[in-house]
C-alpha cells in the first residue's frame, strides 16, 4: 500500500508545532497502525532524522498508552479498538492520514504525539482506590456479591486509561474515566466504604485539572475502545449528589 | 457551608443548576404554549383576555414569575460559564474533525441554539411583555363590567406580520432543537440511568420537543392565514 502521512511534529510543550508529511510507499495491510510507524521511524533514522515520538506499550490494546488522534477521531474510525489494534487494512491504497496528539488543557504535548496524561494517576490518586490492611486473603465467598453488580463493576474495570474519551469529548470532559473508576469501586462491597469520599474527592481533583463539562453527546462511548458505557456518568452524578447532600460524613476540602 | 459553595462550583453541581433550571422552563412552556392555544377560539379574544387579566392579577402567579425569571438568567450565566470552561479545556482545537461520526448536531450546538433562542425571546419580551407589563402601550377591552388590557388585539395586530411570524417559526425550530437534546439530557444530568424509565424520558423528550414548538407555531399560522382571507 501507498500512504500519505500528515504527522504533527512539536519539539517540546512550549514550541509551537506543525504537521510534517510522509510518503510510505511499502506498507503491508496486515501491519498494525503503530507497526507502520515503526516503518516511518526506520525510515527517518536511516535518512538521519529525528524520528517521531509516539506512546505504546503493551501493543494488545490493554495498556492504554497509543493515543493518536487519527482522521479526525481517537484512534482511528474502528470502532472498539486502540490504535495498536487498529490494522492497514482499514485503509485504502493511496490514502492521506492526518495523525494528532490528544487535544486537552490537561494533556500538554510532551514531544510529538506524545501527551502527559498524568492528571488521570492524580485522579486515581484522590479516590480511585479501596483501602485494604495487608495480610492474607479473605476467603472469597465470606463477601457476597450480586452477579449484576459484579458484572456492572467489572464492565467499568475494563477502562484502560487511555484518554480517548477525553479526546474525543467536544469539552475534554473526563468524565466517562473518572465515572468508570468510581462506579468499578463503588459498586463493590470492598469499595462501598469509602463511597462518599471518593466521589466528592475524585470529582474535585478532576475539576482541578480542568477537564470540561459533560454536555451528554455521548462521543465518549462511541470512541471508548473498552465500551464504557455513558450511564456510568449518570450514576456518578447521583453518587456524587448522594455524597454532598444525603451523607452526613464530612469530606476534608 | 463550605460543601454548599463546593457543589456550587464544581462540574456536577454547574449542570445540576443548568438541568433544573431548564426542566423548570419547559414546565413553563408547556403552561404557556397550552393557553396559547386560547388565542385560536372563535370568541374574539374574550376568553384569551380574561385568561390574561386572571395571570397579572393573582398574587402567586407573581411568585412564579420571579421563580421564571431567575431560571432564565441561572440557566443562561451556567451555560456562559460552562461554554467557557469547555473552550477552555482544549485550547487547541484538532485540524481534521469528524463530529458527526460520534455525536448528533443538535447535542454539540445547544449554545448556539441557545443564543438564538436568548434573541427569540429579547424580541419576544420587547413585542408582549413590556407592553403588557411595563408600558402598557395597548388597548383596554371591557369583558363583564370589568376593565382589562386588550392582549389579544395585540397579538391578532403582530402576527398578520409575515415577517413577525417568521421570527416566531425560526424561534420555535431552535426551541424543538434544544428540547429535543435538553430534555432527555437534564434527567441523566440529574443522575437518572434506570434502564426501564430512562428511554420512557428519552420518549417523551422527543415528544414535547415536537408538540410543544408545534402546539406555539399553531397561533402565528393561524392569524397570518386568516388575515389573508
Ligand atoms: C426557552 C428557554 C430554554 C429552555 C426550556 C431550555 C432548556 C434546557 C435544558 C432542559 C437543558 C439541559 C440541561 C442538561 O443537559 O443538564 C439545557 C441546556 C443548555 N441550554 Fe437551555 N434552555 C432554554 C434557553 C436557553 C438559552 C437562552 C440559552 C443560552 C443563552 C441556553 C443554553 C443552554 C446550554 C449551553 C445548555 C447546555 C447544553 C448541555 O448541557 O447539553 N438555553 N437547556
Ligand atoms: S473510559 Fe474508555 S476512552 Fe475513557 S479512558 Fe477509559 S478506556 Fe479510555
Ligand atoms: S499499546 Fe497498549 S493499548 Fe495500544
Amino acid at each position: 500500500m501507498k500512504i500519505t502521512l500528515k504527522v504533527w511534529r512539536q519539539e517540546s510543550p512550549e514550541e509551537k508545532g506543525r504537521f510534517d508529511t510522509f510518503k510510505l510507499d511499502h506498507i503491508d495491510s496486515h501491519m498494525s497502525f503503530l507497526e507502520m510507524f515503526d516503518v516511518l521511524n526506520q525510515q527517518l533514522i536511516e535518512e538521519g532524522k529525528r524520528p517521531v515520538e509516539f506512546d505504546h506499550d503493551c501493543r494488545e490494546g490493554i495498556c492504554g498508552m497509543c493515543s493518536m488522534y487519527i482522521n479526525g477521531r481517537p484512534h482511528g474510525a474502528q470502532s472498539g479498538t486502540t490504535t495498536c489494534q487498529l490494522h492497514m487494512r482499514h485503509f485504502k491504497d493511496g490514502d492521506t492520514i492526518v495523525v494528532e496528539p490528544w487535544r486537552a488543557r490537561p494533556f500538554p504535548v510532551i514531544k510529538d504525539l506524545v501527551v502527559d496524561r498524568s492528571p488521570f494517576d492524580r485522579i486515581i490518586a484522590a479516590g480511585g482506590y479501596v483501602s485494604v490492611n495487608t495480610g492474607s486473603p479473605q476467603d472469597a465467598n465470606s463477601i457476597l456479591v450480586k452477579k449484576s453488580d459484579s458484572d456492572a463493576a467489572f464492565d467499568a474495570a475494563s477502562c484502560i486509561g487511555c484518554g480517548a474519551c477525553v479526546a474525543a469529548c467536544k469539552n475534554a470532559s473526563a468524565m466517562l474515566f473518572v465515572s468508570a473508576k468510581i462506579e468499578h469501586l463503588s459498586r463493590l462491597p470492598q469499595g462501598k466504604t469509602e463511597r462518599v469520599r471518593r466521589a466528592v474527592n475524585m470529582v474535585r481533583q478532576m475539576d482541578m485539572e480542568g477537564f470540561g463539562n459533560c454536555t451528554n453527546t455521548g462521543a465518549c462511548e462511541v470512541e471508548c475502545p473498552k465500551g464504557i458505557k455513558i450511564k456510568n456518568i449518570h450514576k456518578m452524578n447521583a453518587e456524587f449528589f448522594r455524597a454532598v447532600w444525603v451523607s452526613s460524613e464530612e469530606v476534608e476540602a | 457551608m463550605s460543601w454548599l459553595k463546593g457543589f456550587f462550583n464544581s462540574s456536577i453541581g454547574r449542570k445540576f443548576i443548568m438541568a433544573l433550571t431548564g426542566l423548570f422552563l419547559i414546565l413553563f412552556l408547556t403552561e404557556h404554549m397550552i393557553a396559547n392555544l386560547l388565542l385560536i377560539l372563535p370568541d374574539n379574544g374574550v376568553i384569551y383576555n380574561q385568561y390574561s387579566h386572571f395571570m397579572v392579577t393573582f398574587p402567586l402567579i407573581r411568585v412564579v414569575e420571579i421563580l421564571l425569571f431567575a431560571s432564565i438568567i441561572f440557566h443562561i450565566i451556567y451555560a456562559l460559564v460552562l461554554t467557557y470552561r469547555n473552550r477552555q479545556a482544549r485550547p487547541v482545537k484538532y485540524a481534521v474533525r469528524k463530529p458527526g461520526e460520534n455525536s448528533s448536531w443538535v447535542s454539540r450546538n445547544m449554545g448556539f441554539l441557545g443564543l438564538i433562542l436568548f434573541i427569540f425571546l429579547a424580541i419576544h419580551l420587547a413585542g408582549f411583555f413590556a407592553k403588557a407589563r411595563i408600558t402598557h402601550d395597548l388597548g383596554m377591552v371591557t369583558i363583564n363590567g370589568v376593565e382589562m388590557h386588550d392582549v389579544y388585539s395585540l397579538v391578532k395586530a403582530k402576527f398578520e406580520i409575515w415577517w413577525f411570524d417568521l421570527i416566531y417559526i425560526i424561534g420555535f425550530i431552535a426551541l424543538g432543537a434544544h428540547l429535543w437534546h435538553g430534555f432527555y439530557s437534564s434527567f441523566r444530568t440529574l443522575g437518572l440511568r434506570h434502564p426501564k424509565y430512562l428511554p420512557l424520558f428519552k420518549g417523551i423528550g422527543i415528544f414535547i420537543s415536537v408538540i410543544i414548538p408545534l402546539g406555539f407555531a399553531v397561533v402565528p399560522i393561524y392569524f397570518l392565514i386568516n388575515s389573508l382571507s
